[in-house]
């Protein structure tokens, strides 16, 4: 690709020392590269995220070449949408690693997606994270039930539908605001350009990949240690997108850059919460006939069976 | 898929053989997936009718009672649909996307062929509930769901992986074992009222 002749003139006597640094950059070059400068070129991606702020601006003004450059095709032919589908699955793994361990210095932007955002993880990422909710808070129902069985059983299948557009909404429509945003605050920055809708589409999508086994490990139905995965889930999505959005809103007022920050960390606190109250808690036997009303119930422990009210078996 | 033809002499009566040669094509496809071997007459001809009457076989098993609460009961018909079909499209379009060289709707009729396992196990289980419910009974669904949900994922594999550059394969099949992995639970959690 031309890019990557035009980004090797300047970084190519570092290309070594970055090499030996992280020998396993080189391992994710792209196939269709030329091998003699594959690694030279990989080198120089992973060069960019170690903080140095001249090459992240001339980074972002070749992003904004390169991505003029990837939209020739209209977007109403196939190829357009197969260009964001051209990723290994190596290469969505390595994605998934990194939003699974942020560090301050690797922009998940930069450091992984290179310019080469996909929707594959996104798209894939939620509709696993909705079935595994669903999946999930039925299964805690059916251990809930085990333990007292007074308990009315039900597949609740709604909450699939539910649980679809919840996720779907808040990994397009938040990622949407957020882009909206930081164009419209673009005049106030002179440095860097903010992010394309989908590489925020990109961050968002592979963040939420570490709340699919906080999910699967809430079915121990012990509170604290609920609490405890959950907040160290959301502790490392946050501080991705923290991460991640942190050279583009830096130059803003520090007004504007702390709001914007603290809003994306209550929306995914939210998010989270919101999963957990829905989807995990288990009906108290008082409340099973009217069971429209079991949604707004907070409780995730099965209550005691010694209520003073018993009700009639459903 | 072939037309229904009138034979010559018998104006006015539709000749039913060509009804035995579809019916028989379907049944050929089913023992394909029943056995998979890598024979390649699920794709070259494929039809639509085997999935149909699997997805309508199995949204009828799976219809919740209509005396059962509108919010908190298992799929309605039309979910499962929904499910399937959705399903299947989703996956043939993300594995064209990725660089697969199979056609739309040989993929849709490889998916739809591999439900066939998933709606054996749904009888199954149907029939094993009648003999009211107990561990034991779970036990024995349980084991019989997570065999035949295997079955399907062989079988799918077998014919789709191959139309994949080989470093995509796992993000192709991925789809798949999450598909097949939605039906079984629905096959699972399935409960008469």
């Amino acid at each position: 690709m031309a890019a990557a002749d035009e980004l090797t003139f300047h970084e190519f006597e570092e290309a070594t020392n970055l090499l030996t640094e992280t020998p396993d950059a080189a391992t994710t070059s792209r196939s269709d590269q030329p091998t003699s400068q594959g690694h030279v070129a990989v080198a120089v991606g992973s060069g960019d995220s170690y903080g140095a702020e001249d090459e992240v601006e001339e980074e972002s003004d070749k992003a904004a070449l390169l991505q003029k450059q990837q939209q020739q095709p209209g977007f109403w032919t196939f190829n357009y949408y197969q260009s964001f589908f051209d990723v290994d699955t190596s290469q969505v793994l390595d994605r998934i690693k990194g939003s699974l361990l942020p560090r301050p210095g690797h922009n998940f932007v930069r450091h992984y997606l290179r310019n080469r955002p996909d929707l594959y993880g996104p798209f894939w990422i939620c509709a696993t994270l909705a079935f595994v909710l669903a999946v999930t808070g039925n299964l805690t129902l059916v251990l809930a039930q085990r333990r007292d069985p007074s308990i009315h059983y039900s597949p609740q299948f709604h909450k699939v539908t539910v649980a679809g557009i919840s996720i779907y909404c808040y990994a397009w429509l938040v990622p949407l605001a957020l882009w909206g945003f930081l164009r419209w605050r673009k005049g106030v920055r002179e440095r860097v350009g903010p992010y394309t809708f989908l590489e925020t589409v990109c961050v968002y999508g592979y963040s939420l990949f570490v709340f699919i086994p906080m999910v699967v490990l809430w079915l121990i139905p012990v509170p604290w240690l609920q609490w405890l995965f959950g907040a160290l889930a959301l502790g490392l999505s946050a501080a991705g997108l923290v991460f991640t959005l942190w050279p583009v809103v830096r130059e803003d007022t520090r007004l504007v850059a702390a709001v914007l920050l603290s809003t994306v960390v209550l929306l995914h606190a939210l998010l989270a919460m919101g999963c957990k109250l829905y989807f995990f808690q288990s009906l108290p036997p008082e409340h099973v006939t009217p069971p429209h009303q079991a949604a707004s119930l907070p409780t995730n422990i099965p209550l005691s069976p010694t209520l003073p009210r018993s009700m009639a078996p459903s | 898929m072939a037309e229904a033809e009138e034979s010559p002499g018998d104006p006015g009566t539709a000749s039913p053989r060509p009804l035995m040669r579809d019916l028989k094509a379907v049944g050929k496809k089913f023992m394909h997936v029943l056995y998979p071997r890598k024979s390649n007459t699920l794709l070259r001809d494929w039809d639509l009718w085997g999935p149909l009457i699997l997805c309508v076989t199995l949204a009828l098993m799976l219809q919740r009672d209509p005396a059962d609460s509108e919010k908190d009961g298992g799929p309605h018909f039309a979910e499962v649909f929904v499910i399937v079909w959705f399903g299947a499209v989703t996956i043939t379009l993300n594995s064209k996307l990725l660089g697969g060289n199979i056609s739309f709707f040989q993929s849709l009729c490889v998916l739809g062929y591999c439900i066939l396992p998933l709606t054996v196990a749904m009888l199954i289980c149907r029939l094993v509930l009648l003999a009211g419910p107990g561990p034991v009974n779970f036990m024995v669904r349980l084991f019989v769901v997570i065999v035949m949900f295997a079955w399907s994922i062989v079988a799918s594999t077998a014919f789709l992986a191959d139309s994949q550059p080989p470093n995509r394969r796992a993000l192709a099949v991925y789809p798949v074992f999450l598909f097949y992995f939605v039906i079984s639970w629905m096959i699972l959690t399935f409960t008469p009222q």
